[in-house]
Formats: C-alpha cells, structure tokens, sequence
C-alpha cells in the first residue's frame, strides 16, 4: 500500500550523522555494499566495475563540500548521504504499484522488487537521489536500514545496527530511535543542533545531520593557493631549469 | 532530467490521440460530421478513429516500454488512491469504454449523434481528464520546480487540444470535409496563439531565478557560507546523474525554443490559415498536411525541452547550486 502509515510509526528508526566528526573514508559506503549485495536487496550490481567508467548500485555515497564565508573563511565538509527514511516520504507516494512503502512498526522505507516495475518514478520524487535503480535487474533499491541485520537475532546485540554505523572507524555515525526523545540518538540532536536536509521539501527526514562546532583557532589564514608549488619550469631557478632541458631531452 | 524517447513519445501521442477524440466528439455531438445512419462499415470515421486510438495506445505501449519490468504493467493500476502515475493508467484504461462505444456506433452502425453522440461527449470529456492525470505525474513532484507548477497542467492540456484540433483539419480536409474543417478552424487558430502564449509564460516562470532548494538548504551547510561541491562521490556518472542530471546549456535553449516556437505554432497558423483562405483542392491539401506534421514535430521539440530543461533537487549534491 503506498499511502503512508494512518498513524505514525511508533518508532522512528533512523541515523545521526555528525559532519563534524566524519572523514570522508568512504568505509560506511564499502560495508554497505558488502552488507547488501548479500542482504535483502541482493545483488547491488556493478557496471563496468573493472573499466574506465564504472557504475553500480551504492545506497550510500559519500560527497565533499567547500564552503566559504564572506569573510573568506572556508571549510571542507565531508557528507555521506543514504536515505533519509522520511516521515512524508514523498517516494512512497508516487509509487504506481505498491511496491514503495513505509513500515508502520519503525518507519523505514523499503522496496518490495517483485512487485515493482521498474518506472523509475519514486527516484523523480526523492529529492535527496536516495533511490538506486538496477538496470540488470529492472527494480527500484534503496538503503533498507539494514533490516535484515538490525533484528538479526543470529548476531551478537552490539553488532544489531547499520553496517555504516558498524563499520565507521570514528564514531560519525549513530542509529537509534528518533522519536523516542530520551533515546541517545534524540539527545544528541537536541544537544548538537541537529537538522534536517532541505526541509523546505517538506518531506520530514527521520535522519538527522549534526552540523560542524565552530573552529577552535577562530579564523582560518592558510593561504587559499599552495604559491609556493609551482611546477611550471619557468619560475624555477637556472640550475634546475638546466636539468630539467637535459632530462627532458 | 533524462529526456527518454519513450516518455517524449508518451505524452506527445497520447496528448494528440485524446485530443484528435475530443475534436471527433464534439463535431459529431453537434451533428457537423455527416453519419449516414446505415449499418455496415463506414471507412471515413474508421480512418479518423483509428488514428486517434493508434496515437493513444502506440503512446501507451511507449510509456510501458521504459519499464524495467513491462509483464508487471499491471500493478500499476492499485494505487490510484496515492499515485498519479496509477490514476493516469485508471484513466486511460476507463476511457476506453465510451470512446471504443461511440467508434463502434459511428464505424459500423453510421451513427454518431443522439445517444452516440452523448457517449462520445462523455469519452471526450474523460480524455481531458486524463490528460491531466498524464500532466499531474510531472506536476506532482516537488523535487522539479520547472514541473511543479500550473503551467505545466495548463500546457499539457491546451497542447493536447492544439494538436488534436490541428490533426482534426487535416483528416477531415483528406475526406474532403471542407465544412467540417471550418468549424475546427476558429479553435485551431485560437489554440495555437494560446499554446504559444502558454509555452513563453512557461520558459519565462522556469529561467525566473527564484530558487526553490539551493546547495545550501540540501547540505544545510549554509551557514558557513556558500557551498560548493569539492568532490563526487564517485569518478564516472551514476544512476543518479545520468537520468536525472541531464542539463542543456542555455544558448541551446534558446535555440531550440525558437525552433518549438515557429514549427509547433507560428509555422501551423501561418500555413493553415492561407490554406483554408486562399487555395483550392491538392494545394490545399498538402499545405495543411505540411502544417500538421510540422505542429507535430515542434510538439515532440517542446516536449524535448520540458524534460531536457528540468533541473531535479538531486543536482544539488552534485555540484548545481540552486534549482
Ligand atoms: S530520502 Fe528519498 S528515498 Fe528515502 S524516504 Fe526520503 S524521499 Fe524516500
Ligand atoms: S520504480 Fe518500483 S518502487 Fe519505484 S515507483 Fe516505480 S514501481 Fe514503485
Ligand atoms: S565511515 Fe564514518 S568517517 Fe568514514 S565516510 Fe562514513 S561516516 Fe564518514
């Protein structure tokens, strides 16, 4: 059924992710892979793994941002993005089949593959580009919050989360109950200022990201351009410029 | 957003098929096409329908075509409670009825006026309404500001009213319905000022610089400042970007506005109006055919555009910084 639950989900299952702490390693995006491409969504298929162009399902992708102030202060920002498990998840909605739907116990978003049909519509109306197609198999995957690994009762207590959050070597990433306001992952939110991406989208994501503490030197002076690395030969002195002719030669 | 062939050929088609029926009803209804109440197979109304049906389900097929799974098509009827996308496909297949009714008094029985002519009338009224459903599926969603708005609706209904006017003439002018022509002639010339008023109110509200999301909201990284992307998550396109990162320049744009402007509209009232003024017999014939195929072919160009143009939320993770 692709209307959204009548009630609200009584959990609220999601992540906390902390741009303050993550690195940018990719790591959560590889144990997603290894997870899923023998979990439920199995296989996520490469194109061309091997090749120049390379292509393939990933639930998680890790992007870097630049910002810069008036002022001229920059940052770097590392951002991982999966999906968000919104609450009005407009996806879940457009879908034609019923294939696309939110659980009513925990909130998350999931795909049942034999019944969809591939049209590729619920990726148009994710805002976040959350939804993975798989053109070998012809069906709509997505992040699935590892259900099959967070419930798993064949796994010790400890490893029952998202292999992203298993996996991340520095602690950036939290899951937990968001609509539990006493749950850690609802406290951190409450004490770093978590927020929601685009709300103007109106679609209410359950994940949550922490934005980066201000920086403890104050401003940032590194100058913007490395000047001193300069590899054109010109602006090097004679002696250097004699080597590189004779072993340019 | 990716402009699919099958999905241009969709709502071209279908929009044109559901059109060319309306026109079809309505002229009947008001008894200006002839029926010659006689049972047995009449091949004028037989050419004209089936050119309308051809469009709408060759247009229908296309759109099933692009599916990763067509055998599981049918799914896609359940969710018409949520899903636009399910309540076009409800829709079309709804129509069917009157309209395969009213084809078959008309084709076989030669009538198309009195009862026929009220089914007809209300088959012409539900392809307008799903015409709509067809617009609604790209109006719907938020995440395409250059979708989501009424133009949008507007123009998929007034192009589909166009299109079918004009293939209106041109079936009626080959039976040498010369005075069935003229009564489409008064719409098709109001139509097709109107699409065009339509389609440049529609590019000015989409190259308005308001943004809706910006790479600022997306990351909500804002308020360090302005945000650009540093690095790609990966080296070489992926699903995302290649269907949903499709982006033409501007100055092709433009051009290709022009070449929609004069062949789906300037070109049509231009060649229709001296045909039915000034010329007689074959000439006429062919200028009018000439007009339709050109109003045709500047759809498909417009309908290029509306996909080609579009800018989805998505881009803004990648390096776009506002939609
Ligand atoms: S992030 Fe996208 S795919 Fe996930 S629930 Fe929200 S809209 Fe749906
Ligand atoms: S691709 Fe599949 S899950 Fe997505 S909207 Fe279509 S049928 Fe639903
Ligand atoms: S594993 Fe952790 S640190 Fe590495 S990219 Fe993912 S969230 Fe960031």
């Amino acid at each position: 059924m692709t209307s959204l639950p009548k009630t609200a989900p009584k959990k609220k299952l999601g992540l906390v992710i902390d741009l303050d702490i993550c690195v940018g390693c990719h790591a959560c995006a590889t144990n997603c892979k290894e997870w899923n491409t023998g979990a439920k969504s199995a296989p996520l298929t490469d194109l061309n793994p091997h090749g120049k162009d390379p292509d393939g399902v990933w639930f998680n992708r890790i992007h870097t941002f630049e910002t810069m102030s008036d002022t001229g202060v920059s940052r770097t920002v590392h951002f991982p993005k999966s999906c968000l498990h919104c609450d009005d998840a407009p996806c879940v909605t457009v879908c034609p089949t019923g294939a696309s739907y939110k659980r009513d116990e925990d909130g998350i978003v999931l795909v049942n593959e034999d019944i969809c049909i591939g049209c590729k519509l619920c990726s148009w109306a994710c805002p976040y580009g959350a939804r993975e197609y798989d053109e070998t198999e012809g069906v709509m995957k997505k992040c699935t919050l590892c259900v099959d690994k967070i419930y798993n009762e064949n796994l010790p207590q400890a490893s029952r989360a998202p292999a992203c959050v298993s996996t991340c070597p520095t602690g950036a990433r939290s899951f937990g109950d968001l609509n539990d306001p006493n749950s850690d992952v609802s406290k951190l939110v409450a004490a770093r200022g978590g927020y929601d991406l685009m709300p103007e989208q109106g679609t209410k994501p359950v994940n949550k990201y922490l934005p980066p503490r201000p920086k403890q030197n104050g401003l940032d002076t590194a100058p913007r351009t490395l000047e001193y690395v300069d590899n054109s030969t010109d602006a090097a002195p004679l002696l250097a410029r004699w080597v590189d002719k004779i072993l340019s030669v | 957003m990716h402009p699919a062939k099958s999905v241009i050929y969709f709502t071209t088609a279908t929009g044109a098929g559901y059109g060319l029926f309306f026109w079809l009803a309505l002229l009947s209804f008001h008894g200006h096409i002839p029926a010659n109440n006689a049972v047995g197979f009449h091949l004028m109304p037989f050419v004209m329908l089936a050119v309308a049906f051809g469009l709408v389900i060759s247009g229908l097929l296309s759109s099933t075509g692009h599916l990763g799974h067509p055998e599981r098509a049918w799914r896609a009827l359940s969710q018409w409670r949520s899903s636009w996308l399910s309540r076009e496909g409800v829709m079309a297949i709804l129509t069917f009825i009157p309209m395969s009714i009213f084809a078959v008094y008309w084709v076989f029985l030669g009538q198309n006026t009195g009862v026929p002519g009220i089914i007809g009338m209300v088959g012409a009224f539900m392809a307008l309404v799903t015409v709509f459903t067809t617009s609604m599926i790209y109006a719907s969603l938020k995440t395409i500001p250059a979708w989501h708005n009424i133009w949008t609706k507007i123009g998929y209904l007034v192009m589909s009213l166009m299109s079918g006017a004009v293939l209106g003439i041109a079936l009626t002018s080959v039976f040498g319905l010369t005075d069935v022509a003229f009564h489409l002639f008064n719409p098709v010339g109001l139509l097709l000022v109107l699409g065009l008023i339509i389609k440049i109110i529609y590019w000015q509200h989409i190259h308005s610089d308001k943004a809706v999301s910006t790479a600022e909201s997306a990351t909500g990284l804002g308020r360090f400042g302005k945000v650009s992307l540093a690095a790609s998550p990966h080296s070489a396109d992926n699903y995302l970007l290649k269907e949903m990162g499709f982006s033409i320049a501007r100055k092709h744009a433009a051009k290709l506005r022009w070449i929609v402007a004069i062949l789906g509209f300037v070109l049509p009232f231009i060649l229709i109006g001296v045909a039915m003024h000034y010329l007689q017999d074959t000439a006429k014939l062919l200028i009018i055919l000439i007009a339709a195929a050109s109003c045709l072919l500047g759809l498909l160009f417009e309908r290029w555009l509306f996909f080609a143009e579009a800018k989805h939320t998505v881009t803004l993770y990648y390096g776009q910084d506002k939609v």
